[in-house]
């Protein structure tokens, strides 16, 4: 396990849920999988322990990380998948790669508060795509599918074309597997409990998602 | 939420065994190639900047269907070449510089104010190397001709004092 936020005893660590994958989409991306939990905070300015450890994060994080990334393994994973998926990582970057161009293009990773602060700390050191949803608004476990004819994402003009892969509830789309939430779900100022989403793909290891979850959740327990 | 989990795949992907069997295959070798492509540009860093960029298939995350998959293929297969292309002409390039600097070295006077940085040579750092007389327009006319090494990049405080 990685290192938390503080030097502190170890933290509680939320149970997380795994989510399922509609079987026609696992029999063509076998590894792909969700997991979540879901911990009680709101959104707002990151506090400074975590603000101190984005820093210590970005102090660490040089251009040569940046491209020698893509050959270490779970970067490589992401990548890969998006290949697989059609979408080009140049131009549609995987989570840590924007991540990494944001760094070297603002000179460190700037502070967007919680739970975004908190995402990208876990991301940075375990390479591990994440998202934030409000868990109030979410109906029953996460899963991955294809969307099905007429179904849209909230705040998104038109209806998803059919086949998009993308992460939804027991009632509806929640987000693009990579890119937008749908406005409904996503994390609000009226947010009081936050869920947090880990994608893993074919060639990521089960304990590095365990690892981003609990960084995030130890993260987001410090505020 | 049955109906979701049972029916087919959105994009009529046929699931057949041989085409899907095609196309494990296919995103099999996207990865591969990937890797390669990786390393190519790891090992180009930071003496070239490769373009990686394969054409997206689609807007939206998706199955893709054979064609597309094969499309990716060998669209990233025509980068790597591309790439291990540009490092070899660059590499046959530095090559020809290391040895223009030997010959630099070895008689600074026949290759007067000619100036060879480390890029050049393919090596990190902002040193170079510039052939210039000694003494100024005295060595000039009298052909005593040196090569200086530069102290390579500003250091920090250096910089900063620039700054203030």
């Amino acid at each position: 396990m990685g290192m938390g936020v503080t030097d502190s005893e170890p933290r509680w660590e939320p149970p997380s849920s795994i989510g399922w994958v509609a079987p026609h989409v696992a029999a063509e991306f076998p590894g792909l999988g969700i997991a979540w939990i879901e911990v009680d905070g709101r959104p707002g300015r990151s506090p400074e322990p975590v603000a101190r450890r984005l820093d210590e994060t970005s102090n660490r994080f040089y251009g040569a990380h940046a491209i020698h990334m893509r050959e270490r393994p779970i970067p490589w994973a992401y990548r890969v998948f998006f290949r697989q998926i059609g979408l080009d990582p140049d131009r549609t970057r995987t989570p840590v790669e924007q991540l990494a161009l944001d760094r070297l293009q603002d000179g460190g990773f700037k502070t967007r508060g919680l739970p975004a602060d908190a995402l990208t700390i876990a991301t940075v050191e375990t390479g591990i795509a994440l998202r934030a949803f409000d868990a109030e608004r979410l109906e029953g476990a996460l899963c991955i599918r294809d969307s099905a004819p007429g179904e849209a994402l909230k705040g998104r003009p038109g209806e998803l074309s059919h086949g998009t892969l993308l992460i939804a509830d027991e009632r509806a789309p929640v987000g693009l597997l990579f890119g937008a939430s749908g406005e409904d779900r996503s994390v609000s100022r009226a947010t009081r409990r936050i869920a947090i989403a880990a994608i893993q793909v074919d060639g990521v290891p089960q304990i590095a998602v365990d690892e981003a979850l609990w960084m995030v959740a130890a993260t987001l327990g410090v505020a | 939420m049955p109906d979701l989990l049972e029916r087919e795949m959105g994009t009529a992907l046929r699931i057949d065994g041989d085409e899907r069997l095609a196309r494990v295959e296919l995103r099999r070798q996207i990865g591969r190639l990937e890797a390669q492509l990786g390393s190519l540009v790891a090992e180009a860093f930071p003496r070239l900047r490769l373009d990686t960029g394969v054409a997206a298939a689609s807007s939206e995350p998706r199955a893709l269907g054979l064609g597309d998959l094969e499309v990716i293929r060998d669209s990233l297969a025509t980068r790597i070449g591309e790439a291990r292309l540009q490092l070899q002409q660059r590499a046959e390039l530095e090559t020809r510089n290391r040895e223009l600097l030997e010959r630099m070295l070895d008689v600074p006077s026949k290759h007067k104010w000619l100036r060879i940085s480390r890029a050049d040579v393919g090596e990190p750092g902002c040193g170079h190397w510039h052939s210039r007389p000694r003494l100024g327009p005295l060595g000039m006319l009298m052909g005593w001709w040196r090569v200086k090494v530069s102290s390579g990049c500003p250091l920090p405080g250096r910089l900063a004092a620039v700054e203030r």
